[in-house]
């Protein structure tokens, strides 16, 4: 038992992760589409809080939108560790030879894909009812595709420093909502620069700079955060 | 002392720490006292009426030296949090729990005199400026930290989570100032800046002994706090049923 070879490289393991995820989240259907549900219901609540104005529906879109894509990622974070933790395989992860912070990073990869994605894709729709032309819901779809991976991995920290903590939900929206406020500001700012004449390359360029250094840093964090959790 | 070699990792044991703050904050609490009768005085009573804002002005040597304040002690808390991860130091934790109360107090007590300043001034109890703003955020960022902290049993556990939690949130505030700031500058035509720093030089006395004061004031309370901490940490050990005793 000393030289036990890791046969998996660390990429087809991360593979495995993914895959993984994908099919829990598949089997589970529920938990993936209640927050696209919430997504739309909270979009929904704003014109009937605000009025049917159009000139005034256009102008919040992007904001509506975003702060529903935010609000509707924070719902699904909490069910990113909890039940790997509650079942163990939390802590087969952290013992196993492939580094903690690519298990972490496939992990927020596949959170993602299971609810980024599906906002990306849900958006458009939300936006017609606003009333936002092509080129502004391209623009909405391309800030969102950009501005989730980012959700996902500051996510992940707060996911994994709240594991087992008594009022998991509540705490962790008071710890990263703040930390989301600047993918919110470029993301819905993309949108609004363009329609003001201003481009939206820089707010894009800025969101892919976050999504970068997220990318680099969250996994870090958050499997220093888990081993606090499991110690 | 016998030996002149100072042990300083000595004081990084609870233990002697507690002594050691209780040697040291009613130093600080006097010094405190002191500037802040001298720096409230001539802040009421020395320094000129203000050319353009009259008497209203005057809430700056509060509001200023409280906003420095809640920014610094973010950063002292990160650090502490920091050293606390990387050293395992039981005291670490304990420092960065006992400054996030004074750190929230002076961004809280920053916002309501910025808002008591802002309503003569811009004539809005608040405005959406960038600084503003990021306070706000700030002030939610050591509501979560002490959340996260208060939320957790386990001591050490909750002060490894919070630090962190501490040192993500340092990272992401000037992310968030500059975020904010861009935010601003394309939502606001009107702009709402300070005037140019040309002070009375009274005034600037007068704002320069208040922030002397207030960082007096904070390093005599989180003192005391982190002497409180201490004891209640230590409750089960002997040296502390003597020291209460």
């Amino acid at each position: 038992m000393t030289t036990a070879p890791n046969t998996l490289g660390a990429g087809a393991v991360m593979l495995a992760v993914i895959k993984r995820e994908i099919a829990l989240g598949l089997r589970q259907k529920g938990e993936v589409l209640t927050p696209l549900v919430f997504f739309m219901v909270i979009a929904s609540l704003f014109p009937l809080g605000v009025g049917a104005e159009s000139s005034l529906l256009l102008r919040m879109a992007p904001g509506v939108l975003w702060v529903s894509a935010l609000l509707a990622a924070m719902l699904s974070l909490q069910r990113m560790f909890a039940t790997d933790y509650a079942d163990g395989s939390l802590e087969q992860m952290v013992l196993s030879p492939t580094p903690l912070g690519l298990l972490v990073l496939a992990k927020a990869l596949a959170h993602f894909l299971l609810s980024g994605v599906p906002l990306v894709l849900m958006a458009p729709v939300l936006g017609l009812q606003f009333g936002l032309d092509g080129r502004a819901l391209g623009i909405l779809m391309l800030s969102l595709l950009l501005g989730t991976p980012t959700l996902s991995l500051i996510g992940s920290i707060g996911a994994a420093l709240t594991l087992g903590v008594r009022g998991a939900g509540v705490l962790l929206s008071l710890l990263i909502l703040p930390l989301y406020i600047p993918v919110l500001i470029f993301g819905a700012g993309a949108v609004e620069a363009d329609a003001a004449g201003l481009g939206f390359g820089g707010h894009i360029s800025l969101l892919s700079a976050l999504l970068v250094l997220s990318l680099f840093f969250s996994p870090m964090a958050t499997a220093a955060a888990l081993r606090i959790s499991l110690e | 002392m016998k030996n002149r070699v100072i042990h300083w990792f000595k004081f990084s044991s609870p233990q002697s720490f507690y002594y050691l703050a209780g040697k040291m904050w009613p130093w600080f609490a006097a010094l405190a006292t002191v500037l802040l009768v001298v720096g409230l005085w001539i802040s009421f009573f020395v320094a000129p009426v203000d050319a353009q804002q009259g008497q209203g002005y005057r809430i700056i040597f509060v509001h200023v030296p409280a906003s420095q304040m809640s920014m610094l002690i973010y950063l002292v808390m990160a650090a502490w949090a920091g050293l606390g991860l990387t050293f395992n130091t039981r005291l670490s934790g304990m420092m960065a729990s006992a400054l996030a109360p004074t750190g929230a107090l002076f961004a809280f007590l920053s916002l309501v005199t910025g808002a008591l300043w802002g309503k003569p001034m811009w004539g809005a109890w608040w405005v959406w400026d960038a600084r503003l703003t990021s306070t706000l955020i700030l002030l939610f960022l050591y509501l979560g930290f002490m959340a996260l902290h208060a939320s957790i049993d386990d001591p050490r556990r909750a002060d490894r989570a919070s630090a962190v939690l501490a040192l993500v949130g340092a990272v992401n505030v000037p992310i968030i100032y500059f975020s904010v700031k861009w935010w601003n500058t394309l939502h606001q035509g009107a702009s709402v800046s300070m005037k140019g720093s040309s002070m009375a030089s009274t005034m600037l006395t007068g704002m320069l002994i208040m922030v002397v004061a207030f960082w007096m004031y904070a390093i005599a309370i989180a003192l005391v706090r982190v002497r409180n901490i201490i004891l209640d940490r230590e409750r089960h050990t002997e040296w502390v049923k003597h020291a209460v005793a």
